[in-house]
């Protein structure tokens, strides 16, 4: 069990570092999403010819704060005929391994501050790759229970959708990064992050598998145009249909946590993480990032949505071959050369 | 095609982050409306200071939802409101019921109410929106922009003097 053991060992770091560490990064995280939603709806605006919020405070800046206290003061109202266990339990399992997913992303190289050494990540798994599958696996849990629990039609719908298209795309994701995995020969993000400062960035060597990533994240995170599990036209609002309040906040902020923990493998993976000229690597972390969510909302924008049997036509007949032969192809340049 | 259609639809998005946003900010900006637009009623005054609306309630019946309520009075020497026999002691307009359809402004035999250009008419209690006649006869104190009148009113000149 010693690759369960969070906190790298080699770097002598005492607990209480990690654990500082891990509560500033989950600020960021949470402070991420807040303002990611405001830049969402501004960017998005201004390519629709509006401005955006910008009614809150100076050019719309405290708009996310405005509507996280609208949410905290709307009555948790409660369907009638919902099982209540796993009504509450839904909205936190899914906010839950969205939080618990960013603390492998490293963002830095590692700083000596006052004798002590501070890891540029919350913790180092050797296995950090397969650990973010698994905890995006076990999210999804959190979108059917909440979906099946609320008993409504459009609920059950909608998570049902949720539960086809997050475990076909999951397929495509996963193969997507194995060409990385066999480039870096390790699973730990750290390794993978070093081994691209030493070398190339893998988007140039795995651009297919960028793209792949970049496509299958999108329906991962069920962002448009694949955002078919929250079809509003159809769905009302998919698995979230009976939310209200702060619940349903939990279920939004779970939905863009994925999408910058997704948008942080994507930099990570493929794009050197924190490594750059010049910048210290937080920075550039931050900047990538930044550039990757832009592209997000981008596709947001410009894209309408796919129909369903668009959707699963796409995922298994184009991306999971494409990501097979991606996959096979880096292995057998990878042994030859 | 169908890879650099979709590219080009990603070029038209980004390249309208740098136009400017089309939308009128309404509470700045408020846009001018037309010069014949139905607002909120005025009554009407003659010049010497008597009342224009004699209390004939022919207003009120041809209000197709109800929301004028006339109650009528004797003009006596003594107390003289009106320039006709009676007056309207009582004059009320229930705004949120009215529909703007200036009906009443038809039915006047005596030009007493028109249709104003005020739009703003939101109140935090519904008796607010009860207007009464000294909030009808009083001069509005919002100034509402109005399109230029050569522009955008009726071009049939018998009626541009009414509107």
């Amino acid at each position: 069990m010693s690759w369960l053991v969070v906190g790298s060992g080699s770097s002598g770091e005492p607990w209480w570092i990690s654990l500082i560490k891990a509560v500033i990064v989950i600020n960021l995280v949470l402070f991420g999403f807040a303002y990611l939603t405001l830049i969402e709806r501004k960017v998005m605006g201004r390519m629709q010819l509006r401005y955006g919020p910008n009614r809150v405070g100076p050019f719309g800046t405290l708009q996310p704060i405005a509507d996280l206290v609208k949410l905290i003061r709307k009555e948790s109202f409660f369907p009638a005929a919902a099982i209540d266990v796993l009504y509450i339990l839904g909205p936190f399992l899914a906010a839950f391994t969205a939080m618990t997913t960013f603390s492998v992303i490293p963002w830095g190289p590692g700083w000596t501050i006052g004798g002590y050494e501070v890891t540029g990540y919350v913790a180092d798994v050797p296995i950090a790759l397969l650990l973010i599958f698994a905890i995006g696996s076990l999210g999804i849990y959190g979108f059917i229970i909440g979906g099946w629990a609320s008993d409504s039609k459009f609920a059950l719908l909608g998570s049902m959708r949720t539960c086809a298209q997050l475990v076909s795309y999951e397929v495509s994701l996963a193969l997507s990064v194995l060409g990385v995995v066999i480039m870096a020969k390790s699973l730990s993000l750290v390794d993978i992050v070093a081994a691209q400062g030493a070398d190339i960035w893998y988007v140039i060597p795995q651009i297919v598998g960028f793209g792949i990533f970049i496509l299958a994240g999108t329906a991962e995170t069920a962002r448009a145009p694949f955002d078919l599990p929250e079809a509003e036209q159809e769905l009302v609002a998919g698995y979230h249909t009976e939310y209200g309040g702060m619940r349903f906040g939990l279920y939004s902020m779970s939905e863009y946590i994925n999408l910058i923990t997704l948008s942080g493998l994507a930099v990570t993976l493929f794009l050197g993480g924190w490594h750059g000229p010049w910048l210290p690597g937080p920075v550039w972390f931050v900047i990538k990032l930044a550039v990757i969510l832009f592209v997000f909302i981008w596709m947001r924008t410009t894209l309408p949505r796919l129909r369903y049997d668009q959707l699963m036509r796409f995922g298994w007949k184009v991306l999971l071959p494409l990501a097979t032969v991606n996959a096979v192809v880096t292995a057998i340049l990878v042994v030859w050369i | 095609m169908q890879p650099f259609g979709t590219l080009k639809g990603f070029g038209v998005t980004f390249k309208h982050i740098f136009k400017q946003p089309i939308t009128q900010q309404y509470p700045e900006y408020k846009r001018p409306v037309y010069p014949r637009f139905r607002g909120r009623h005025r009554l009407h005054k003659h010049a010497n200071g008597l009342e224009k609306c004699v209390g004939c309630s022919l207003c009120a019946a041809a209000c197709p939802s109800d929301c004028i309520r006339v109650v009528a009075a004797e003009n006596t020497p003594e107390h003289r409101v009106s320039a006709g026999e009676r007056y309207a002691r009582i004059y009320e307009i229930n705004l949120s019921r009215c529909i703007f359809c200036g009906y009443c402004e038809l039915a006047c035999p005596f030009d007493a109410i028109t249709l104003g250009n005020e739009f703003e008419l939101s109140e935090y209690s519904r008796d607010d929106l009860i207007y009464t006649k000294d909030m009808l006869l009083a001069e509005p104190i919002k100034r509402i922009p109005v399109q230029d009148a050569d522009l955008y009113d009726t071009p049939i000149p018998a009626y541009k003097s009414s509107s």
